[in-house]
């Protein structure tokens, strides 16, 4: 994809450079074709406001949040210090990532296991570059456009962060419209504590069926995620109610280089 | 014979007290059965928590009408209690109306005060019972509540209007005495309805009120050790040791932490035997012991409000999860033990555990760990937490957790991602 290269801690190590911060970029965003676009949108970003990053390229590893949740103690803190291992070894200090799973764990839960790092979800990270001066965003091409904005609960009741994003969008001119249930009331998309990996249990609708019925009510134009995996969930009950050809679902990432043409 | 009233209320008074704190300390013993955690940190904060969550009711307001009416019955209960400790003082000592003779002509307005506080009170007590038995709200009628919860929820309103008909009906015989000295505001105008009885009939009625009113207060103090009501007492403690940090963070388990810091250690001996301080620890919770005092103390304060259920985000979609059961199971459970222990000495095994004959896994894997019950919960109780810890049981100590999370995990496990993918293409997106 990229014009310009994103290189790994272990070749800016090699050359005796270390970045500014290391962009973590999670299962999903390094696996999932719909949330890799949301990591190289991240990383155009981050090369357009001249922010020096890495990535650990194959030295990362899950986190360890799914198995946590799983009720797996053991494998999450296994991959937790093999993670920390390799963190501490590159002398890591700051962390930014677009999932918010991976931004809990490492946030909150590395800390006791020997990690400790600055860590930011990339709306913050954004913002801190907005405050700096550093990125300039123009309404561009979603200047009036009805959003409305999913709060992820990793992000939100779980890290108390509502701002941030909001703080982003409202930036790009867009009409935010909240939906019902939003900020600590927002309802979760149906993919935490790792039912992502599973088929829900027996019941009489799915959550992001539910979900996505309530970003429908709001008329919005564009769904806005903070999570992969929100973004996964929110683009299938999307469909599930055949609206994807009038309702798009993009991550903040997404909208940020789309509106600055990256 | 002059004493016989007081050496009466002296012996109720003494009794009640008595019963209550027996039962206080059972249920405190059956706290204590859980295992340990650390709340001693913070205090100042801890306080701040306390006065803003249960003293000034912060999250009772996210539902404006149910929180503004719980307002007026809180704060009245706060200050009628008042006039309960003069009712005390007369009691003891045979006098009649204590706080008067230092308060003069404002012991009236004070009194009338209360009068329209208890009025208040009612009124509040009535809209609570409509909208539990007539208005059909959602969340007081899921299949948890059947039975004896809907029961007590009801009880107490019933008690609670019986205690404040009382009062006024107390007063209002009163003003009715030729000696009478006292007339206050509500009272006042219902003191007609017994203007009918003769000088010695009055007496014998407002007696018989005072009586009703203090032997009620004392019947409900012992009630409420019985009762999702006694969270007007354990609100208090529990947002105090409820948990500060941020609701993402889940606690690491600290004997896995020196396991995994072995096996990672090249230097360790990998024959060396395993560390035996104590007894083998058992990962996760399978009974309501294993779970934390503070997850007891949770249970015992729970008010069965469904707060938290109705904003569960598996609930709302017919799921069998609801986090309030999740609460009233496991308050049930340790009681349970609690009386167990009583019957034996000690526990003695009854075959029966939290996860299973309360809780089903099926309940247990529908959670999407969101902290929606968390958030909603007006006195801080954490379902989650005991959710995680059931959790961590079912995976570890009996690998029962569903199919596709065990697949999930071997992924994690072998190739350091919840998919089939393998370690050596994660970067490969930087050059698609
Ligand atoms: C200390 C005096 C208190 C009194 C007399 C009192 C009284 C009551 C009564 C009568 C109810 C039943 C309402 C109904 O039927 O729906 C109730 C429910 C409740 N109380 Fe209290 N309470 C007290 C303290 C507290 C405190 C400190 C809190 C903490 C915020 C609290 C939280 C609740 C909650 C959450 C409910 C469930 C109400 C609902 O469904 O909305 N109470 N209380
Ligand atoms: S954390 Fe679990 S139990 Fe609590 S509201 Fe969310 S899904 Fe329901
Ligand atoms: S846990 Fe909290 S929100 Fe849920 S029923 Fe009990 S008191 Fe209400």
């Amino acid at each position: 994809m990229t014009t310009f290269s994103v290189p790994t801690l272990a070749q800016m190590n090699a050359s005796g450079q270390a970045p500014e911060v290391l962009f973590w970029v999670g299962c999903a965003g390094s696996f999932d074709d719909r949330a890799k676009k949301i990591t190289k949108a991240m990383a155009k970003i981050l090369h357009h406001c001249g922010v020096s990053f890495a990535v650990l390229g194959t030295e990362e590893g899950c986190t360890g949040d799914p198995a946590k949740r799983a009720g797996n103690e053991f494998l999450f803190q296994m991959q937790a210090m093999m993670n920390i291992e390799v963190l501490n070894g590159y002398g890591v200090k700051h962390i930014v990532t677009t999932c918010p799973h991976c931004f809990n764990t490492l946030k909150n839960e590395y800390p006791e296991l020997g990690g400790e790092y600055k860590v930011e979800h990339h709306s913050q990270f954004l913002n801190g570059l907005l405050k700096e001066g550093r990125l300039k965003v123009e309404g561009g091409q979603f200047r009036g456009k009805k959003i409305t904005f999913h709060d992820p609960c990793y992000l939100g009741r779980a890290n108390d962060e509502y701002e941030a994003p909001r703080a982003l969008l409202e930036k790009l001119d867009v009409e935010l419209k909240e939906m019902r249930r939003c900020k600590q009331n927002g309802l979760c998309c149906g993919a935490g504590g790792a039912q992502m990996f599973k088929e829900a249990e027996k019941g009489d609708a799915e959550i992001n069926h539910v979900r996505a019925d309530e970003a429908l009510e709001t008329k919005a134009e564009i769904v806005v995620a903070g999570c992969p995996f929100c973004n996964t969930m929110l683009t299938d009950g999307v469909k599930n109610r055949e609206k994807e050809e009038e309702v798009q679902v993009l991550d903040l990432a997404e909208m940020i280089a789309l509106a600055e043409d990256l | 014979m002059q004493f016989l009233p007081n050496v009466i209320f002296v012996a109720l008074l003494g009794g009640a007290i008595f019963w209550f704190s027996k039962n206080v300390g059972r249920i405190r013993r059956n706290i204590l059965l859980g295992r340990d955690v650390d709340r001693s940190d913070n205090a100042s904060g801890r306080r701040a928590n306390m006065l803003r969550v249960a003293f000034g009711q912060s999250k009772m307001q996210a539902r404006p009408i149910a929180g503004f009416l719980h307002f007026i019955i809180y704060a009245s209960f706060l200050i009628i209690n008042i006039e309960v400790l003069e009712i005390i003082i007369d009691g003891i000592f045979g006098t009649h109306r204590y706080f008067a003779h230092f308060l003069g002509s404002a012991y009236d307005v004070i009194i009338s005060f209360f009068e329209i506080l208890a009025v208040a009170t009612i009124v509040t007590v009535v809209i609570f019972w409509w909208r539990r038995n007539i208005g059909k709200l959602d969340r007081f009628h899921k299949p948890e509540m059947e039975g004896w919860p809907f029961k007590d929820a009801n009880i107490i309103l019933y008690i609670e209007v019986a205690l404040m008909f009382a009062l006024l009906n107390m007063n209002a015989v009163e003003e009715n005495f030729t000696s009478s000295e006292h007339s206050f505001i509500v009272s006042h105008s219902i003191a007609p309805l017994w203007s009918g009885l003769s000088d010695s009939g009055l007496h014998l009625m407002e007696r018989f009120f005072w009586w009703i009113h203090i032997a009620g207060i004392l019947a409900f103090l012992n009630y409420l050790p019985f009762s999702k009501h006694f969270h007007i007492i354990l609100a208090f403690p529990n947002t105090y040791y409820a948990n500060l940090e941020a609701k993402g963070r889940f606690a690491n388990n600290s004997t896995v932490t020196k396991e995994v810091k072995l096996m990672m250690d090249p230097t360790a001996d990998p024959f060396a035997a395993p560390p035996s301080d104590g007894p083998i620890e058992k990962f996760g919770a399978k009974d309501a012991m294993d779970l934390s005092w503070v997850n007891l103390l949770n249970a015992y304060t729970c008010t069965e409000c469904g707060r938290c259920t109705s904003e569960c985000p598996a609930n709302l979609t017919g799921k069998k999860l609801s986090p309030r059961k999740i609460m009233m199971d496991t308050r049930d459970r340790i009681d349970e033990i609690g009386k167990n222990i009583e019957t034996n000495g000690e526990f003695k095994e009854d075959g029966k555990t939290l996860l299973g004959d309360y809780i089903t896994q099926e309940e247990l894997w529908a959670c999407t760990s969101c902290n929606a019950c968390v958030q909603a919960c007006p006195v801080d109780i954490d379902p989650l937490n005991i959710i995680m810890q059931l959790r961590n049981f079912a995976t570890m100590e009996e690998s029962s957790a569903p199919a596709e999370l065990n697949a999930m995990m071997t992924n994690v496990e072998n190739n350091g991602a919840p998919w089939p993918f393998s370690q050596m293409d994660r970067a490969n997106w930087i050059n698609e």
